[in-house]
């Protein structure tokens, strides 16, 4: 269950909400700016109709942009249960929050009725960022996650990876995995836009950490950052917000489109991209992790994963996963692909992850455009 | 009992290894596919970065994963660790002057 504020004014009403139901499978997302910006209505639209979502409250304060109403209508056209209030038309905080309560334990009541159906693992839509690269990453955690998704695909399953910031020096790497002449000239319009963008903002997306874990430059940071998408064709680039039109591996574009001659900024910090990909409609995300993180995810479970084993031994009740066992030689790469497709499995099926134990709920949904069609030379 | 100091080459075109456990100053196995050789490391290499294969020339590629990942900015000799101080990114225009160790910018002053 999803409550959604539509501008930081009602964000506060919202939240008090999901702290009173207290319930690990009701959630807080919203759009803080009291600004009229489609990128931002695309992703709360998407998240109105994710597979992870059963019913959604809109929480509006009553004169923003972003209209709650519309939003709840479009949960309700997808069958999902959906009801919406102003907080401008209650009797203020108080009221607000009675009413938002009174309307989110009823709907919850309803959810729970819901019968369970089995699923195929080529159901499954599966997204990988990763965060706090070091050495292990390119050589342990996203090799794993490779292996996974060649699994994946090969099920019939959809696989997506995004970071295009990080393939910078990859271009023909990726291009020459294109489905088509025509994905080809989407993925290097995509490349191209992420090179301006570093360009124009002096900034590439390499840290302190990173290079201080041994990678020495951007582009050894991107091939160890690709390898995560494991081997398969590339069958296009999806926009944020955008549902892939079937199985295989898709590459997702972050980056913003320059708009009055200016990008804006793109990646603030991981959870921008683990909202961008559930965004596409991913079930569950995965989380590769050299040096660390906590985080986890609103909308979709979080699967966390470290090729590093000290950073395991650390941060063990964090990370679910530790890759880091085939470095130690004790483990190949295929058995921790069929564990890592096992923890998949039962956490498909309700396991909690470590970050929704820790009970993270992070999620970042930024003003953004990015609605230039792909440029087709 | 003293640890063997190895090293991972990911790829037979790679021109450095990945010392995945930290290396001391001498013999290191060089781990490449499934087979491995024997060089000598000139200096103790910080766990995770990488060592020299081989003899590499200033302007020369630096290869990892078979793929070029930057350039060497000086010589560089079979052994030696390489990384910031002796190589640059091709499209990176920051990424030589950062602290060797830590990777912190050194161009925005703290005031």
């Amino acid at each position: 269950m999803l409550i959604i504020y539509t501008v930081e004014c009602a964000s506060f009403v919202a939240g008090s909400i999901a702290r009173k139901m207290d319930d690990n499978d009701v959630e807080v997302i919203g759009f803080t700016g009291c600004t009229d910006n489609e990128y931002a209505i695309k992703m709360l639209v998407s998240f109105c109709r994710h597979p992870n979502v059963g019913a959604v409250l809109v929480i509006g304060l009553g004169c923003e942009y972003v209209q709650a109403e519309r939003l709840a209508h479009i949960a309700a056209k997808s069958g999902r249960l959906a009801d919406w209030f102003l907080i401008q038309d209650t009797e203020g905080t108080k009221a607000s929050i009675a009413k938002g309560l009174s309307i989110a334990r009823e709907m919850y009541r309803k959810l729970k009725q819901q019968k369970t159906v089995p699923m195929h693992f080529s159901d499954l839509m599966i997204g990988a960022e990763c965060g706090g690269s070091d050495y292990t990453s390119g050589v342990a955690g996203n090799m794993v996650v490779g292996g996974l998704f060649d699994a994946l695909v090969e099920a019939g399953g959809t696989a997506i990876f995004e970071e295009i910031l990080e393939t910078i020096g990859l271009k023909q790497v990726l291009v020459d995995r294109a489905a088509s002449e025509d994905v080809a000239k989407q993925i290097a319009w995509t490349y191209d836009k992420a090179v301006d963008y570093c360009k124009e903002v002096h900034q590439y997306s390499i840290s302190p950490g990173n290079f201080a874990g041994g990678l020495s430059t951007i582009e050894e940071k991107s091939m160890g950052a690709v390898v995560k998408s494991g081997t398969t064709r590339i069958e296009g680039v999806l926009k944020v917000s955008e549902t892939p039109a079937h199985g295989g591996l898709w590459l997702m574009d972050s980056t913003p489109d320059p708009y009055w001659m200016q990008f804006g900024i793109s990646n603030p910090s991981d959870n921008e991209g683990l909202t961008a990909l559930a965004s596409n409609g991913c079930q569950l995300l995965f989380y590769i992790t050299g040096r660390g993180n906590v985080i986890g995810n609103a909308v979709a479970p979080l699967i966390k994963i470290t090729g590093n084993s000290e950073t395991f031994k650390k941060l063990h009740k964090d990370i679910d996963f530790n890759a880091g066992k085939i470095l130690d030689e004790n483990c190949t790469r295929s058995e921790a692909v069929a564990e890592l497709a096992g923890l998949v499995c039962r956490v498909a099926g309700g396991e909690l992850t470590r970050a929704e134990e820790t009970g993270h709920k992070e999620f970042y949904i930024p003003y953004k455009h990015q609605n230039k069609p792909f440029c087709r030379k | 009992m003293k640890k063997m100091n190895t090293a991972f080459q990911i790829n037979k075109k790679d021109n450095v290894a990945v010392a995945v456990h930290g290396i001391q100053e001498g013999e290191v196995k060089v781990v490449c596919e499934s087979s491995h050789y024997n060089i000598t490391a000139i200096g103790n290499i910080p766990k995770g970065h990488k060592i020299a294969v081989q003899d590499i020339c200033a302007g020369e590629h630096i290869v990892k994963y078979g793929v070029d990942i930057g350039v060497a900015t000086k010589d560089i000799s079979a052994g030696q660790w390489v990384h910031l101080h002796c190589m640059k990114s091709f499209c990176d225009e920051r990424s030589s002057h950062l602290d060797v160790m830590t990777g912190a910018p050194s161009d925005i002053a703290y005031l």
